[in-house]
């Protein structure tokens, strides 16, 4: 039996791929991750913000330069550049990681718009990253702003990003589009080769007690799971682009759906932060354990199996199974 | 192949200097750290020297111990070098001694300042280099940012050569922080003056056991003599080297020196003779004479130490008749100051020896004590002085003195600036950008536009809110020019609050530029300007522009720095660049510093940019005058003669004209100026909400400038109060009747927002609010004034009816320290303040230099204060090093007198009344209540001696004042506490006595601008630690704890403030020495200040810094003296560290160094924590009673 399997044209050894998370920030547990099973690893993001908000500290710092006779400045130069702030560890970490791991690096960057993109993904490359993986989130709270405006925007990284390096280059895509299948198809004809279902968006919550918000991060829930499992569905075999499922996947069964769905690989995180790193294995043996079971000998012979272009009633994926769920509901 | 560069004096001589030695040991002193910094940082960089090695740099633990290294290191053959100024070149004094007995080549350089006598200053004259011209070093001096740089380079040639060691020094300030343009020596021209051959022989001297013998013995009177004198042909030698070394230079760079230049007419009558940045304004002024017809020159002298006698004579005109010789330092008692005895002592010498036919009349004067501008006007009226029919000797340059009348009288008109240079003076705030955007137009102009360039920056001495002043000129030629513009074509003021305050139009010439940063429009601005401002733009016929630039800033995102914006708007009015070309040149620079940050960033400057010239308005200026606004007066009319006469012309900027006879002559001022200066600094203040408000007084505990204070009071004190004057009921138990009131001294406030972080009382109705909240002044200030005088009418509460012993009670406690220029958010003066509400009225204080040596003692105030009854902390500042010694004294002296005081008051019990007397000597005066019926009984004494006609009275009124308990306190940073001062620290522990040290741990040198104390944590980056700090901080706490009668409490106000307040108490009650450990945040953390308590709070509850009290008075009862306060640590080291640059910005530059120095710390917080776990575990007997202890006093 072959779990092998292709994502954004990597060869990888099974489906399972140890998406962006706190853990993949550390060579240590990238080293756990590949040795538990993980076919590939996507590091955690380098934030666009991130970059401009230490930038910013570092100025901010700088306000004291200058304004006493005793002290022209409070920190050795290197801490204000030209190497202080930038991607220059998480390009290290890229480095290091490529360097430690047999199995492919993916890089993931974070951003919302066209600012620094490139400059980075070009250090990315550089630094050995197998692919790399367009994480685009932007919460639209300027009311006069359009979705045509937001996704002109996205076209125009990924352009900018594709236009520069050589690499693999895949979308992790927001749920929130009108049409979600139209857009994902339009980025892959601006070059993306492989699109990721869905970013988990984190939103923020309310203290009662002290009349604030809170952003304490909840890992994502089973349940979580149906969105990009839908779209995995509808997606499949009607784009040329690599399709990951991510989100919610908690169990091998999940593994198996996802696929079924007709995903390329499965992404999790939440399982292995929940459990622990050696998760991976219980989830590549359940997925081959199923598979043993109804004797499928390879990926392609179960993957999109229930996708909506194989699906017998595809009305499972439409309004009239929205309704026929709430009609059953109501009937409990 | 030289090339064209720009820098300041420091940079240049460091980069010659780093290039020429093969160990560096360190120490900072301003104005020379930056050297030593520099050094540090080309080593954690990798930079090799000329042979291709990479210097060792090494910091030190003072310039004592860097001395004592650089001395070893020579003994053992390596290059080595230091760099140091002031009081450090003197602590270096008894290894210089030595090095230049064993003949040992080596270079200090050393940015000349002031030393220390009746005040300290950190400003630059030659009273350090005078100090130690008997120590047999060479002391050559440059005179500018390029001689700085060439003469690092002759001073290490003549040593070599010669075996004298050099000091190498150039006037601090003037020179070590002018940015001027000069021709960068290359590796390659620096490697062809060093003979390899003389390095070699230095090695060759050095120890080894493969040849060994002995050096550094001790004579005896047989030898001695000759020894000393056995080192005179190595002397005679030096000036044909370094003349030697000058001939060499100059074929290979054009650049030609001698021992002494002289330029002027060769057939001088009136010759001044000068050494330093002052040869340089002397010359011109000599030139401007000589084109008026003037028979005038200009010796100027680079090499002092040896004193080339014949090289001097050779070079004066053989017709001078009179010279006068300016010294740039002072030497009570003496004949004249030394360079003038020298020049005295040369003609002399070559009269009696018939090698010159007459004596010329030589007078010596004195200029440039502390940077005091020299200017060529000044030396035109030395040159006046020697027309004179009796010109005097001893005479000053640059002041007024009414009191022995030595100082000439100087031509304000004489100016003598070239026409085709640009000369523009900017004023702004420290925290504006000012500074560093001048510093990037001179970088600009003289490295893309190819002009000659020069920046010089002058600051005021606040942390907070300090004012720059910037001097930059451009032009065709090199600039020459090192005093202040004093007439500017071009003038900027980015502050509109500054009008209201100096006159900063003095400076600008007839017809200049005046460009105002104003938050009004160009149409209405013209009213809102003070009317002498109006008057003297009429007066100049000055243009004026207008811009809101911090407004077009914050258009352009970013944030209200409006530092591009200015600069772009210079460029665009002064001309002193075509303005397309300049635009071009200022989007460059922004593409070059911005370009890793991120377009977004780049193209928010670039369009600030655009916007400027957008927004840039002329104002049109009517023929008359409009404006009704008049300067305020800038200290109250009733403050005292002093603060009228004095300080208030330090606030106006014009603290040169206050003539001598108002200065104190022995260092002494007067308390609680700070009061008077409203400087104003925040746009923001707290606001209080009166009805959410708990009165905790966490807030007040937490402010740093003391600028909020609680009162209680009887209702009826509200009748007449003014409108929306805000109170509440008193919360607390016992007051019925009270009300209770904060106030905030708004225009002292610094905006810091920890008294809003502090608050834990929040709205249950209102998202965001809290019982304080910040708020825009401006709309409040006029009734906040009004509110802050009737509060101070309302009683200050009687101190023996407080509750002391918590947060809440210490609120109604008088602060006497109040408005300090600290760092907005400064960690350090909480504690200052909470120490001065405490024990304030009977504080005596011996402070190490430092930031709080700064904020509490620099002119033109002081925070400390007094109260009403006219008592408050006695406060002095030795040095950085003695300071444990210096209040050690203040103990011993008060005990003695205090000793003297029993035996007289005994003696006198019959004449005042044996019941005052016994009732005075046996009284507990260790609560308030104590203290304050001690007071009483105290002044009851003095009343009755002062009538008593009894020499014993009499010397009991002297002493009187020991018999109330004098609280000595000993403050300081951990530079002194850990470092330079720890001998003493050390060992004034070890007496016994009852000294009180408080140690305002920021863990790093704050004063001197961030480098590595031994209290720097493991994986910090500091200077002088560039690479990340590779040790864990010393455990000063534990180290005092072994003496076993030291009372020890490690605090963080921020963590647990009730804590801080039990120690301060404990510490001061115990009649031991205690020491206090506190943690103190700084903006060298690289924190948002705002968030400084959270901070602290994170430092103890990653166990970074537990909170402990060991206190030995619990030994005496059987129980384990050491109390751990703080709970096991509950959150990673990372969560508090990586909130902070200082740990963080090695994550981004070294990310391995980072991680494993992390991971060590983060093991080392853990074994310490245990560490202390197991200390708290022991039971009581396990600490035996090996040390006298003081009985226990336990605070009321």
């Amino acid at each position: 039996m072959s779990l092998k399997t292709k994502y954004l044209g990597l060869d990888l050894s099974n489906p399972l791929v140890a998406s962006a998370s706190p853990l993949s920030a550390k060579l240590d547990n990238l080293r756990l991750l590949e040795d538990a099973g993980a076919a590939a690893i996507v590091l955690p993001s380098l934030f666009q913000e991130q970059i401009e908000a230490e930038a910013q500290a570092i100025d901010d710092r700088q306000i004291y330069a200058n304004s006493s006779p005793e002290a022209l400045t409070y920190f050795p130069s290197a801490a204000s550049g030209p190497y202080g702030v930038g991607p220059e560890r998480y390009v290290d970490l890229v480095r290091r990681a490529t360097e430690a791991l047999e199995i492919p690096v993916i890089a993931s960057l974070n951003g919302s718009s066209l600012a620094g993109w490139v400059d980075y993904a070009g250090h990315l490359e550089k630094a050995g990253a197998a692919a790399l993986e367009l994480n685009m989130y932007h919460v639209p709270t300027n009311l006069m702003e359009t979705g045509q405006d937001i996704e002109a925007r996205y076209l125009e990284i990924v352009d900018a990003v594709c236009a520069t390096v050589n690499l693999p280059v895949s979308i992790k895509l927001t749920p929130f589009l009108s049409s979600v299948g139209n857009f994902a198809t339009t980025l892959v004809t601006h070059g993306a080769s492989g699109l990721v279902l869905f970013n988990r968006l984190l939103q923020p919550d309310i203290d009662v007690a002290h009349l604030s918000l809170t952003d304490v991060l909840e890992l994502s829930q089973p349940a979580e799971i149906r969105l990009p499992l839908l779209w995995t569905a509808i997606l499949a075999g009607r784009t040329p682009a690599s399709l990951a499922t991510s989100t919610g996947v908690t169990t091998s069964a999940d593994v198996v759906k996802c696929l079924l769905a007709g995903a390329d690989v499965v992404m999790t995180t939440s399982a292995l932060l929940r459990h622990d790193i050696s998760y991976m294995k219980t989830l590549v043996a359940g997925l081959k354990h199923w598979m043993d079971e109804r004797e499928f000998a390879s990926l392609c012979e179960m993957r999109g199996m229930l996708s909506w272009a194989r699906s017998a009633d595809r009305s499972l994926y439409t309004r009239a199974n929205y309704l026929r769920i709430l009609e059953r509901y109501a009937d409990a | 192949m030289s090339t064209r560069t720009i820098m300041d004096g420091n940079t240049a001589a460091a980069h010659v200097a780093y290039r020429v030695n093969e160990v560096c040991a360190i120490y900072p002193i301003t104005p020379s750290s930056t050297m030593a910094e520099l050094a540090d940082q080309w080593m954690s960089e990798g930079l090799a020297n000329i042979w291709g090695n990479v210097p060792v740099v090494q910091e030190m633990q003072s310039e004592g111990g860097a001395a004592g290294a650089v001395h070893g290191a020579l003994q053992s053959g390596a290059l080595t070098t230091t760099f140091t100024a002031s009081q450090g070149l003197m602590l270096m004094l008894p290894n210089m001694f030595k090095i230049a007995g064993e003949l040992t080549s080596t270079v200090f350089h050393v940015a000349s300042r002031s030393l220390a006598t009746s005040a300290l200053s950190i400003f630059g004259d030659h009273a350090d280099v005078m100090a130690v011209r008997t120590t047999g070093f060479g002391l050559l001096c440059s005179a500018s940012v390029q001689e700085a740089h060439d003469f690092a380079l002759i001073a290490q040639v003549a040593t070599l050569e010669s075996r004298i060691p050099f000091v190498h020094f150039f006037d601090g300030f003037r020179t070590s922080h002018e940015l001027n343009t000069l021709d960068l020596l290359s590796d390659a021209q620096i490697r062809s003056m060093i003979d390899d051959d003389l390095v070699r022989a230095h090695r060759g001297r050095a120890l080894s056991p493969e040849h060994p013998f002995i050096r550094g013995t001790a004579h005896n009177p047989d030898t001695f003599f000759q020894a000393r004198e056995a080192v005179n042909p190595y002397y005679a030698k030096v000036p044909e080297i370094v003349e030697g070394a000058f001939q060499r230079f100059a074929a290979m760079t054009g650049r030609s020196y001698h021992l002494f230049d002289y330029d002027g007419d060769p057939e001088a009558e009136c010759v001044l003779i000068v050494m330093g940045s002052g040869a340089e304004t002397a010359r011109q002024a000599a030139t401007e004479l000589r084109a008026r017809g003037e028979r005038v020159g200009v010796l100027q002298v680079r090499l002092f130490r040896p004193f080339a006698v014949e090289h001097l004579l050779a070079a004066l005109p053989a017709g001078v008749r009179r010279i006068a010789v300016l010294d740039r330092t002072k030497e009570a008692g003496a004949t004249g100051e030394p360079l003038f005895l020298d020049v005295v002592a040369s003609l002399a010498g070559a009269v009696g020896r018939g090698e010159r036919a007459t004596m010329p009349l030589v007078i010596g004067g004195r200029f440039g004590l502390s940077s005091k501008d020299f200017t060529p006007a000044m030396a035109k009226a030395a040159f006046d002085e020697l027309k004179q029919e009796a010109p005097r000797t001893g005479f000053t340059l640059g002041i007024i003195d009414d009191v022995s009348g030595t100082s000439l009288t100087t031509d304000p008109d004489f100016m003598i600036e070239k026409p085709d240079v640009t000369r523009a003076v900017f004023y702004g705030l420290g925290a504006d950008g000012t500074v560093g955007a001048n510093k990037n137009s001179v970088k600009i102009i003289a490295e893309d536009a190819g002009l000659y360039a020069q920046g010089y920056f002058v600051y005021d001495s606040h942390k907070s809110g300090a004012q720059t002043i910037s001097h930059l000129r451009f032009g065709p030629d090199p600039i020459r020019a090192p005093y202040l513009i004093a007439e500017a074509g071009f003038v900027a003021c980015h502050q509109f609050g500054f009008l209201e305050r100096q006159d900063l139009l003095r400076v600008a010439a007839p017809g200049a530029i005046f460009l105002l940063n104003a938050p009004y429009a160009a149409d209405v601005i013209w009213d809102r300007l003070p009317r002498p401002v109006q008057q003297t733009i009429l007066d100049k016929k000055l243009r004026v522009y207008t811009i809101d630039a911090t407004a077009v800033a914050e258009a352009a995102g970013l944030g209200g720095r409006a530092n591009t914006v200015l600069q772009t708007c210079f460029f665009a009015l002064s001309g002193v660049l075509p303005r397309d070309e300049a635009i071009t040149h200022i989007k460059a620079s922004i593409r070059k510093s911005y370009a890793r940050k991120g377009q977004s960033v780049v193209d928010k400057n670039d369009a600030a940019v655009d916007a400027a010239l957008a927004h840039l308005f002329e104002v049109k200026i009517p023929a008359t005058l409009t404006s009704t606004i008049e300067m305020p007066p800038l200290v109250p009319a009733d403050a005292s003669d002093f603060v009228r006469e004095v300080t208030a012309r330090m606030f106006a900027g014009l603290g040169d004209e206050i003539p001598v006879s108002l200065i104190p002559a022995d260092g002494t001022f007067p308390s609680g100026t700070a009061s008077y200066e409203k400087r104003n600094v925040s746009d923001t203040v707290p606001v209080w909400r009166e009805d959410l408000c708990i009165q905790c007084g966490q807030c007040s505990f937490v402010c740093p400038h003391s600028v909020i204070r609680a009162r209680y009071y009887d209702e009826v004190r509200l009748v007449g109060a003014p409108d929306h004057f805000k109170s509440a009921p008193m919360n607390a138990r016992g007051f019925p009747e009270a009300r209770f009131t904060l106030q905030f001294y708004v225009e002292d406030c610094t905006g810091c927002g920890l008294c809003v972080e502090a608050c834990p009382a929040i709205s249950p109705k209102e998202a965001g609010i809290k019982a304080i909240n910040m708020a825009e002044k401006l709309p409040l200030l006029a009734q906040e004034r009004i509110h802050i005088s009737f509060f101070e009418t309302l009683p200050v509460n009687d101190r023996a009816r407080v509750n002391a012993s918590d947060v809440q009670g210490v609120q109604f406690l008088e602060p006497l320290f109040e408005f300090p220029g600290a760092c907005a958010g400064c960690g350090e003066t909480p504690y200052l303040k909470l120490m001065s509400q405490l024990f304030g009225d009977r504080l005596q204080v011996a402070n190490a230099t430092g930031c709080s040596s700064i904020y509490g003692g620099n002119l033109p105030v002081t925070p400390w204060t007094k109260n009403a009854e006219g008592r408050g902390p006695a406060w002095s500042n030795s040095l950085f090093e003695d300071n444990a010694e210096f209040g050690l004294g203040f103990r011993l002296a008060a005990d003695k007198h205090l000793d003297l005081a029993l035996s007289l008051l005994a003696a006198l019990a019959p004449y005042v009344g044996a019941e005052l007397a016994a009732a005075i000597a046996k009284a507990p005066q260790v609560a308030e209540s104590e203290i304050r019926a001690q007071h009483g009984r105290v002044a009851q004494l003095k009343t009755r001696l002062a009538t008593l006609d009894l020499p014993q009275a009499r010397d009991l009124l002297s002493v009187a004042d020991h018999l109330i308990r004098r609280s000595i306190w000993i403050v300081g940073g951990d530079g002194w506490a850990y470092d330079i001062g720890y001998g003493g620290l050390d060992h004034v522990l070890a007496t016994g006595r009852d000294v009180n040290v408080l140690v305002l741990d920021t863990e790093v040198y704050s004063n001197t601008g961030g480098q590595a104390s031994k209290a720097t944590p493991l994986g910090a980056v500091a200077k002088f630690a560039a690479g990340g700090k590779r040790t864990a901080r010393k455990d000063l706490a534990l180290q005092a704890i072994a003496y076993g009668n030291v009372y020890v409490a490690q605090v963080a106000m921020g963590a647990n403030p009730q804590h801080t307040l039990q120690a301060f108490r404990e510490a001061e009650a115990y009649a031991g020495p205690s020491l206090i450990l506190a943690y103190s945040q700084c903006i060298a953390h690289g924190i948002d200040m705002r968030f400084g308590m959270k901070q602290q709070d994170l430092a103890t509850a990653s166990g970074y810094w537990p909170l402990f009290r060991f206190n030995p008075a619990i030994r005496t009862v059987g129980e384990n003296p050491f109390r751990l306060d703080s709970p096991r640590p509950r959150i990673p080291l990372k969560s508090y560290a990586y909130n902070e640059l200082r740990y963080r910005s090695l994550s981004q530059t070294h990310p391995v160094e980072a991680d494993r120095l992390l991971a060590m710390a983060q093991a080392s917080v853990g074994e310490k924590y245990r560490q202390y776990e197991d200390l708290a575990a022991r039971d009581g007997s396990r600490f035996a009673l090996d040390a006298p202890t003081p009985a226990p006093v336990i605070p009321a």
